[in-house]
C-alpha cells in the first residue's frame, strides 16, 4: 500500500488528505508540530475574543481522523531526505514515504528590526502565537498599551482582538492609507475611518525604527522612524505579512525560491514530492495571481487538486475566477474578479466607486475602459452572491449588464435595505448612461429555465 | 490553558467586567425580583397593584438599562466578545446557579402552586395574590399560577426582546423577527385570551364558556386542544366557539403546511411561537451551549420523533374516548375516526416513501416503518378487542402521562430551566412535536433553505457555535452545500455571525435546493466534476 505523508495539518494538507481518502485506500499520515488536530487558522482571533473556545474552531470531531484512517503524528519535521524517501521528526524519529506533500504554511515576516526577538514581541499566525498572546496581553492591567506594526489583514485582526479586552492599541501602518496596496483609495479611506471609530490609534505613513528592551529583556517601548517618538508599551505585534515556512527544506535538494517551487501540477523538482498551500510558489504566476498565494481558499483548492494527481488523475492546478473576503472590525469585505488599487491598476482598467452618504458601505467596480468588459467588484458592508459573479465573469459580461442586473447578485439577509438603485443612479451620473435596473429574478439568480 | 484570569479583580477584566451602570441596572432588576420573592414568603404588601407595578417596572427597566449600557456605546455589529469568559454564558458558576433557580421555579410552578399562594377557595395569597389586581383588570378573575407565569413570561420576552434588538441593531431580519415574537406573545398569548375570558357566559357565546385559547398555539404543541372538556367548551359557545374549533383543525392541517412550504418552519418557530420567543430573547445568551456532536443529533432525531408518536397516540386515544358508536347521533364515530387516523398516517408514510425515500437515512426509514406498524397495530387492536380501550392503556392514563412527562417536565422544567446548561432550544430541539412535524415538512416540502455562498467559507465555526439547534452548519458550508435541515428554526444568527457573508436564509425554487454535491466556486470546474464523482 502506498504511503502518503503530508507535512502540515492546515487547510491545504487536510483537504489533500480528505480527498485522497475519498479516492483511494492509500495509507495517509499527517505530521504537525503545531496542534493535534486540524483547526481553522482564520478563526484563532475569535478564541482570544471569547466568541468561541478552541474546540469550536476545529471543523471535525476528534473521532473523524481514526474513522477515516488518517493517521496523525505530532512533531516538527526537521529534515527531508529525498534519496531515501525519509523524514526526520524532531531530530530523531524517522518516517518513510512513497509520496510526500509539503503543506507547511507560512510564518510571520520579520524585517530585522532591532529588538524584534524580545519578550513581548510576537506575530499572530499559529496556535502557539495565540497562547503567547494570552501571556503577553491577558488584560488591560498587564498590557497597558500594545503597538501593532504592519497594516494588513492580520494587523487589523490583532487590533480588534486587543480592543475586545479594552487594551489601548497603536497601529503603525507604513502606507499612507490602510492596505492601499490592495484596496482602491476610497475603500482604504473608509477603513481608516472605521479603525478610528474603534478607538484605535492609527498612525499612517509610520515606520518602526526599533523596539526598546527593559532590564529583563522585555519590550519597554518602540521608537518611530519618522519622528523619533518613543511609545511606551507592553506588547508589540509584528504583522507585516507572512513568508513560506520552509527553512527545514534548505539542504534537501528540493528547489526553493521564496517558497517551494512547483509546476502547474504542484510537483516540485523532486519526483514524488509535492507542495501546496501558502508554502508553494508557482514558477510562473497564474493569470493575475501572485506566484505565492497565502489564502485559505487557494490552499483548499490545491489540496483537492493534488489529491487527484496523487490518485492517478493527473490534473493541473487551475483556480477559477479570483475571489476573497475579510472582515475589518465590523465591516465585511468581499471581492470577485480583479479590482486593483491605484498602485497596481492595469492600464486598461477603470473604476466606478460608490459610497453611502452616512453608513460605512461602499462598492468599487472595475471594468475595461476599451471594451467595457466587467473585471471585478469589491464590496464593503454588502454581501454578494459568489455564484452570480462567477457566472458573469465566465460569460465576460460588460459593466452595463452588471449594473442592470446588480440586484440579482445581492446576498444580504432578507429585509436588509438595498442600495443598488442608488449605486446604479450614481453610475449613470458618472458615465452619462441611462441604465434602468431590472427587478430581482430568482430564475436568473438560480439559472433555471 | 488560558492565562486570562490572572487579574485579582473580583469582577474580572473586559470584556466580562460590568460597568457601573450595568451594576446599578442589575441591582434594579434584582430588586424587582426581590419584591416577588418577598411576596412568595408571604410578605403582605399593602397596595398590591402598586407593588406589582413597581416590581415589573424594575425588572423591565433594569434589563433595558443594562442592555442600553452594554450595546449602545459600541459600533453596530456582532457583540459576542467574552461570551465564553462569562460564567453565566459558559456553564460556569452563575450558569449553574441560574439553571438550578429556574428549574426549582418550574417545579414549584407545575407541581406545588400552593407555595406560590394559590388558594382554591377564598383569596389568593403570596405571589399569586400579588398578581390578582392585574388579572382582575384583564379578565375579571383572580390570578392563577398560570397567570403569574404568563405575565412574567411576557415581561421577559418584551424586556429581553429589546435587549436582543439592540444587540442586533445592524440586522433588520433580527429586528423585525423580534418585534414579531414580542407582538404575538403580548397580544395572542397574553392579552387576547384574558379578554376572551370576559365573554364567557355572555350572549355572544350563547351563554357558553370558551376554553383558554392562545390562537397561535396549535396542536400538537397544545396537545390538549382536542380534549373533551375543550370540545364541549367550543361547541357550547355558539358560532364563535365552532369557528375556533375549526380554526384549530385548519391550523395544523392547512394553514401551517402552506406557510411552511413557502417560508420554512421559521414562520412559526422563530417568528410566532411563544416557546421560541422566550428562547430567542431571554435565552439568547445561552444559544452557544447547544451540543453540536453527531451523537447529539442522533439522540435528537429519535427523541423528538418519539414524542410525535406519543402525542399522536395520546390525542387519538383521548378523542376516541369521548366519541360514540351510534352513527345516527354522531357523524364521527369511534370506528370512522380510527380508520381515518390510520388512513391519514399510512398515506403520509406511503407518499413520502414513494417520492422522497432517497432523502432518508436507513435508520430513519426503519424507525418510521416501525412506528407506523405499532400505531396501526394498536388501532387494529380496537377492532379485535371490541369495546373499552384503545392502545392497551386507558386514554386518561396516556393523557396524564403525556401531560406530566412532556407537557410539564420536558417543555418546562428541562426545556426552560436548563437554558444555562444545555442551551436555549432544548425543548424545541429534543421535545417539541410541533417542531418535528414542521421540520418534516421543511425538510421535504418547502422552498426554504440556507444558501451557502459559493466557496467563501473559512470553516471558522461561528455559525455552528451560535446555532441554538445544535446544527453543525459549518459541516455543510465548508463543502459549498446548502443547509436544509428539519431542525433549523430560521433564527438567522448563523448568517449574522458569519464573518465572510457565506450564509443566507431564503425561499427559492425547489430545483437545486438540496444539492449534496460539493460546489466550491472559484475552483476549476473539471476538478469539481471529479470531486463529485462517486
Amino acid at each position: 500500500m502506498e504511503n502518503i505523508v503530508i507535512i502540515g495539518n492546515g487547510i491545504a494538507g487536510v483537504s489533500a488528505a480528505r480527498h485522497i481518502r475519498k479516492l483511494s485506500d492509500k495509507r495517509i499520515i499527517i505530521i504537525s508540530g503545531e496542534t493535534d488536530y486540524f483547526f481553522s487558522r482564520t478563526a484563532l482571533m475569535y478564541v482570544y475574543m471569547g466568541h468561541m473556545k478552541f474546540d469550536h474552531i476545529q471543523p471535525y470531531e476528534n473521532w473523524f481522523w481514526e474513522k477515516n484512517r488518517i493517521e496523525l503524528v505530532r512533531g516538527y519535521v526537521t529534515k527531508v531526505n529525498p534519496e531515501e524517501k525519509q523524514l526526520q521528526i524532531d531530530g530523531s524519529r524517522a518516517i518513510t514515504y512513497d509520496k510526500l506533500i509539503v503543506a507547511t504554511g507560512s510564518k510571520p515576516n520579520k524585517f530585522g528590526w532591532p529588538g524584534q526577538d524580545l519578550h513581548g514581541v510576537q506575530g499572530l499566525y499559529s496556535k502557539q502565537d495565540l497562547d503567547l498572546l494570552e501571556v503577553n496581553a491577558p488584560n488591560k492591567e498587564a498590557c497597558k498599551r500594545a503597538v501593532i506594526v504592519g497594516g494588513g489583514l492580520i494587523g487589523i485582526e490583532l487590533a480588534e482582538m486587543l480592543r475586545s479586552r479594552d487594551i489601548p492599541v497603536t497601529f503603525l501602518v507604513r502606507e499612507d492609507s490602510f492596505w492601499n496596496g490592495v484596496l482602491p483609495s476610497g475603500e482604504s479611506k473608509l477603513i481608516n475611518e472605521h479603525i478610528l471609530d474603534h478607538h484605535i490609534d492609527l498612525r499612517l505613513g509610520t515606520n518602526l525604527k526599533e523596539i526598546v528592551a527593559d532590564d529583563d529583556g522585555r519590550v519597554k517601548s518602540v521608537i518611530i522612524a519618522e519622528t523619533g517618538e518613543e511609545l511606551v508599551c507592553d506588547m508589540v505585534g509584528l504583522t507585516a505579512g507572512v513568508t513560506p515556512n520552509i527553512d527545514f527544506l534548505k539542504d534537501s535538494g528540493i528547489e526553493l525560491g521564496r517558497g517551494v517551487k512547483v509546476n502547474r501540477f504542484l510537483e516540485t523538482n523532486v519526483k514524488d514530492i509535492y507542495a501546496i498551500g501558502d508554502c508553494a510558489e508557482q514558477h510562473e504566476a497564474i493569470g493575475n495571481r501572485r506566484p505565492i498565494e497565502a489564502v485559505w481558499y487557494t490552499g483548499r483548492m490545491m489540496g483537492e487538486t493534488v489529491a487527484q494527481t496523487i490518485c492517478g488523475n493527473k490534473i493541473e492546478y487551475k483556480p477559477g475566477h479570483w475571489f476573497n473576503s475579510a472582515k475589518f472590525l465590523d465591516i465585511e469585505y468581499q471581492t470577485y474578479g480583479w479590482v486593483f488599487s491605484e498602485r497596481g491598476m492595469k492600464e486598461y482598467e477603470q473604476h466606478f466607486h460608490w459610497r453611502h452618504a452616512e453608513e460605512k458601505v461602499c462598492i468599487t467596480i472595475a471594468f475595461n475602459k476599451e471594451n467595457n468588459q466587467f473585471l471585478g467588484i469589491n464590496t464593503f458592508g454588502i454581501r454578494m452572491r459568489h455564484e452570480v459573479f462567477d457566472r458573469w465573469l465566465t460569460q465576460e459580461k460588460d459593466v452595463d449588464y452588471v449594473m442592470e442586473h446588480l440586484i440579482d447578485a445581492n446576498f444580504d439577509p432578507e429585509f436588509y435595505k438595498n442600495y443598488e438603485t442608488e449605486v446604479v443612479s450614481k453610475y449613470n451620473a458618472d458615465f452619462g448612461k441611462s441604465i434602468k435596473m431590472k427587478k430581482k429574478s430568482l430564475k436568473r439568480i438560480f439559472a433555471i429555465g | 490553558m488560558s492565562t486570562y484570569d490572572r487579574s485579582m479583580a473580583l469582577t474580572g477584566q473586559p470584556p466580562k467586567e460590568l460597568s457601573r451602570n450595568q451594576k446599578i441596572a442589575t441591582l434594579i432588576g434584582l430588586s424587582g425580583l426581590a419584591i416577588i420573592l418577598l411576596a412568595a414568603f408571604n410578605v403582605d404588601f399593602p397596595n398590591k397593584a402598586l407593588w406589582l407595578s413597581i416590581s415589573l417596572a424594575a425588572i423591565t427597566s433594569g434589563t433595558i438599562w443594562f442592555s442600553w449600557d452594554m450595546y449602545s456605546k459600541k459600533e453596530p455589529g456582532i457583540k459576542n466578545d467574552g461570551v465564553w469568559f462569562k460564567s453565566i454564558s459558559s456553564k460556569g458558576f452563575w450558569g449553574w446557579i441560574a439553571g438550578i433557580s429556574l428549574t426549582s421555579f418550574y417545579i414549584i410552578l407545575y407541581f406545588y402552586p400552593e407555595y406560590l399562594g394559590l388558594v382554591q377557595k377564598g383569596d389568593n395569597t403570596g405571589v399569586i395574590g400579588l398578581f390578582d389586581p392585574l388579572s382582575r383588570a384583564l379578565s375579571g378573575n383572580p390570578a392563577s399560577q398560570w397567570f403569574v407565569y404568563g405575565t412574567l413570561y411576557t415581561v421577559a420576552i418584551l424586556a429581553f426582546g429589546i435587549k436582543f434588538m439592540w444587540k442586533y441593531r445592524h440586522n433588520r431580519y433580527e429586528r423585525i423577527r423580534t418585534m414579531s415574537v414580542m407582538f404575538f406573545q403580548t397580544a395572542f398569548a397574553f392579552i387576547i385570551p384574558e379578554l376572551m375570558a370576559r365573554l364567557n357566559g355572555s350572549s355572544v357565546l350563547n351563554g357558553g364558556s370558551l376554553p383558554y385559547y392562545d390562537l397561535k398555539n396549535m396542536w400538537p404543541l397544545n396537545y390538549y386542544n382536542f380534549e373533551g372538556y375543550r370540545i364541549k367548551g367550543f361547541l357550547s359557545s355558539g358560532d364563535i366557539g365552532f369557528a375556533l374549533l375549526i380554526f384549530g383543525v385548519l391550523s395544523i392541517f392547512v394553514i401551517s403546511p402552506i406557510l411552511t412550504y413557502k417560508y420554512g418552519k421559521r414562520w412559526y418557530c422563530s417568528w410566532v411561537c411563544g416557546c421560541g420567543g422566550l428562547a430567542e430573547t431571554a435565552g439568547d445568551s445561552f444559544r452557544q451551549l447547544s451540543d453540536k456532536t453527531v451523537k447529539a443529533w442522533k439522540i435528537e432525531r429519535w427523541v423528538v420523533h418519539s414524542v410525535v408518536v406519543f402525542v399522536t397516540l395520546m390525542t387519538t386515544a383521548v378523542i376516541y374516548s369521548y366519541l360514540g358508536n351510534d352513527t345516527s347521533k354522531y357523524w364521527l364515530t369511534k370506528s370512522t375516526f380510527l380508520v381515518g387516523v390510520g388512513v391519514l398516517l399510512t398515506s403520509v408514510f406511503a407518499l413520502v416513501m414513494i417520492f422522497k425515500r432517497d432523502q432518508f437515512q436507513k435508520d430513519a426509514k426503519y424507525g418510521a416503518a416501525g412506528y407506523l406498524v405499532i400505531i396501526l397495530a394498536l388501532i387494529g387492536f380496537h377492532f379485535f378487542s371490541g369495546e373499552g380501550q384503545v392502545f392497551l392503556f386507558k386514554s386518561e392514563t396516556l393523557r396524564k402521562s403525556y401531560s406530566f412527562l412532556i407537557g410539564s417536565i420536558f417543555s418546562g422544567v428541562i426545556g426552560t430551566g436548563f437554558y444555562p446548561i444545555f442551551g436555549n432550544r432544548v425543548w424545541c430541539r429534543f421535545g417539541c412535536p410541533m417542531a418535528a412535524i414542521l421540520g418534516f415538512q421543511q425538510r421535504l416540502f418547502s422552498k426554504f433553505r440556507i444558501t451557502t455562498n459559493g466557496g467563501q467559507c473559512i470553516s471558522c465555526g461561528n455559525c455552528s457555535t451560535y446555532c441554538e439547534m445544535g446544527i453543525d452548519v459549518r459541516a455543510y458550508a465548508q463543502k459549498g452545500e446548502n443547509i436544509v435541515r428539519s431542525s433549523c428554526v430560521g433564527c438567522g444568527i448563523c448568517s449574522a455571525v458569519c464573518p465572510r457573508g457565506v450564509l443566507k436564509l431564503e425561499n427559492g425554487p425547489l430545483q437545486g435546493r438540496i444539492d449534496s454535491n460539493q460546489v466550491l466556486l472559484g475552483n476549476d470546474v473539471d476538478l469539481m466534476t471529479l470531486v463529485n464523482k462517486k
